[in-house]
């Protein structure tokens, strides 16, 4: 067990009492744990920790937001509302909401994904036949992955 | 009772929790063992433990709730105890059981408790036998037999579904001519909806709080920690926690937390629980709801007010050491407010947001504690809950407490996913809740809510 003691939250108040008393705005502090930067913020202060070798000035683009259809192969893509677990039926052993072949129009719930523990239903989007059902029930998917292919009407 | 050593902890949970049991575990100087999901390798919690072990895959059924494997896991590091967090199998009596049959100390009430907790009905009749007030009410077979509560629970009423849950199957009557009609129709929903016909009938409380006492029991002995309120919730979430609970005169606030003791007595209890009562907000009557035999996330508030670390309580307890505080040793020191921040889009129906958090400042200064696994750069995966952090706020009055919530909110900047910080930034801005005492309907009034 190495002595680099996680900091507490009193320890944080403890710095930033000193950091108050003092003519200083930021204070870095790293160890074989973790990066704190302790700052000056309006009339308080601010923490941010960040993983070991990583900058917190540093800011990483945002993820794209997901597109709800495009088209491909002249096919139609629907595509996750969200990232999650994807399931093709409503409760385990229940029939699916669409299988290859179907009909659906852009109101038509084809799948829900699992989100944080929250159940949003899929909606396909677009209307034509469903040819492709890409991701196995219960699979992870990116908000970017393709759930289904379909054959525009 | 022989007492147990514990040198090393396994933590069998993530996130925020996992870190806040890691940090009182390594000043106790226990070694800590952090099972993790393949998601949660390159977690802060995965950081700061000493040792970091793989369950298995992202989802929770094949790492954090898959009994065999976390307990595989925390008898091959030579881990003398487990602790479960909250959520998970913090409740779970087969993991409590699996845990000891390892020969390994669970970190939390026996077996016993657990099981008599474990269901509303049977928590319920524990609570009646423990001598405590509980909503006036039965079960209810026919009409017939409604009729006859329904004399001792007066009108309003609320006719449930005994097997339903989040509201299904629930009517409000509101007079006695309507009770025969909404009892048929309560009865077959219910048996369409849930399979089981059986109703329950309640009073109704038109104006009710949820406030509930921090106990730790050592089995002979139990004490209470004050009270908290959790009235601001969302589809029976939790929002907004505050401790003490505000506005409640002093002999009804004394008596809650006497029958919270007593019910822990009742059980011979052992660990921190939470007994959770519904407040009448105007006569002030209250009435046992469940008790949660678990650390409980909103557990800080009551940290801060007495300064007592109830992780610490509960190793002690685990180890089989008696209750190191008399109920006169808690004093109680002003108020303190936590605020839930969430990956959700408060302006989408808090709709999910995980994904990538470019930039994560939280708020620091006087008064001001954040307990968060959340680093600038860290990812929030789809496969677990929102909670990606909470605020704290100590104050001297719970004037000052509001105050400070209200001015670290503006300097808590989270870019990369939508949080529920502005929401809570209305929250502090409502009269109501700056009176103190609002009920569970606070969100109907909400401006912009």
């Amino acid at each position: 067990m190495s002595n680099d003691l996680p900091l507490s939250p009193e320890d944080v108040e403890e710095i930033t009492s000193i950091l108050s008393k003092s003519s200083y705005d930021v204070l870095d502090i790293e160890t074989a744990r973790f990066h704190l930067r302790v700052k000056r913020s309006g009339d308080g202060f601010t923490q941010e920790w960040s993983p070991i070798g990583g900058d917190p000035a540093k800011t990483v683009a945002s993820a794209v937001e997901p597109e709800v259809a495009a088209e491909e192969d002249g096919l139609l893509v629907i595509k996750p509302p969200l990232p999650g677990t994807f399931y093709r039926a409503p409760q385990p052993g229940a029939p699916p909401f669409v299988k290859i072949g179907d009909k659906v129009t852009s109101d038509t719930v084809v799948a829900i994904i699992e989100t944080m523990k929250l159940m949003n239903p899929v909606h396909a989007g677009v209307a034509g036949e469903i040819v492709e059902i890409i991701p196995e029930n219960a699979e992870p998917i990116e908000a970017t992955s393709i759930l289904m292919k379909v054959k525009p009407e | 009772m022989a007492r147990k050593n514990i040198n090393t902890l396994f933590i069998a949970n993530r996130g925020e929790i996992a870190l806040r049991i890691i940090r009182t575990a390594r000043r106790l100087g226990l070694k800590t063992v952090l099972g993790v999901s393949d998601a949660d390798v390159n977690t802060r919690g995965a950081a700061e433990a000493d040792v970091v072990v793989r369950l298995g895959p992202a989802p929770s059924s094949q790492s954090y709730l898959n009994i065999a494997k976390v307990v595989a896991a925390a008898k091959d590091v030579g881990a003398d105890a487990v602790h479960p967090g909250y959520g998970f199998l913090s409740e779970n009596i087969n993991f409590a059981r699996a845990v000891a049959e390892a020969g390994m100390v669970f970190v939390g009430p026996e077996p016993r408790a657990l099981d008599a907790m474990g269901d509303k009905l049977k928590a319920r009749a524990v609570a009646i036998e423990a001598g405590l007030p509980v909503v006036p009410g039965g079960e209810a077979e026919t009409a017939e037999d409604a009729a006859k509560i329904a004399e001792k629970t007066g009108y309003p009423l609320l006719i449930k579904a005994v097997s339903g849950g989040g509201g299904r199957g629930m009517k409000r009557v509101d007079k006695a001519e309507e009770l025969t009609s909404q009892i048929g129709l309560a009865m077959s929903e219910a048996e369409a909806a849930f399979g089981d016909p059986r109703i329950y009938v309640e009073r109704f409380i038109a104006s009710g709080r949820h406030v509930e006492v921090q106990v730790i029991g050592d089995g002979k002995r139990a004490i209470h920690l004050g009270t908290r309120d959790c009235s601001i919730q969302r589809r029976f979430q939790k929002l907004v926690e505050e401790a003490p609970a505000p506005n409640i005169p002093d002999d009804k606030h004394r008596a809650i937390e006497a029958a919270a003791v007593k019910i822990a007595e009742h059980l011979n209890y052992k660990g921190a629980g939470t007994v959770e009562f519904l407040v009448d907000a105007e006569t002030f009557d209250f009435f046992f709801l469940e008790m949660n035999a678990r650390i409980q996330v909103e557990h800080p508030v009551t940290e801060e007010i007495t300064g007592v670390d109830i992780v610490e309580q509960q190793l002690l307890i685990a180890t089989g050491a008696p209750l190191g505080y008399r109920q006169r040793d808690i004093e109680f020191l002003g108020a303190a407010i936590e605020v839930r921040i969430n990956a959700e889009d408060p302006d989408a129906d808090f709709r999910p947001s995980p994904g990538l958090v470019t930039k994560a400042e939280w708020p620091a200064g006087e008064g001001v504690r954040v307990d968060s696994h959340i680093r600038s750069g860290d990812s929030i995966p789809p496969t677990y809950d929102s909670l990606m952090g909470k605020l704290i706020v100590h104050g001297s009055t719970r004037e000052e407490a509001v105050a400070r919530t209200a001015a670290a909110l503006k300097s808590l900047n989270v870019e990369g996913v939508k949080t529920t910080t502005p929401l809570h930034a209305r929250i502090m801005d409502d009269l109501r809740f700056q009176k103190g005492g609002v009920d569970t309907r606070f969100f109907e009034g909400l401006k912009n809510g």
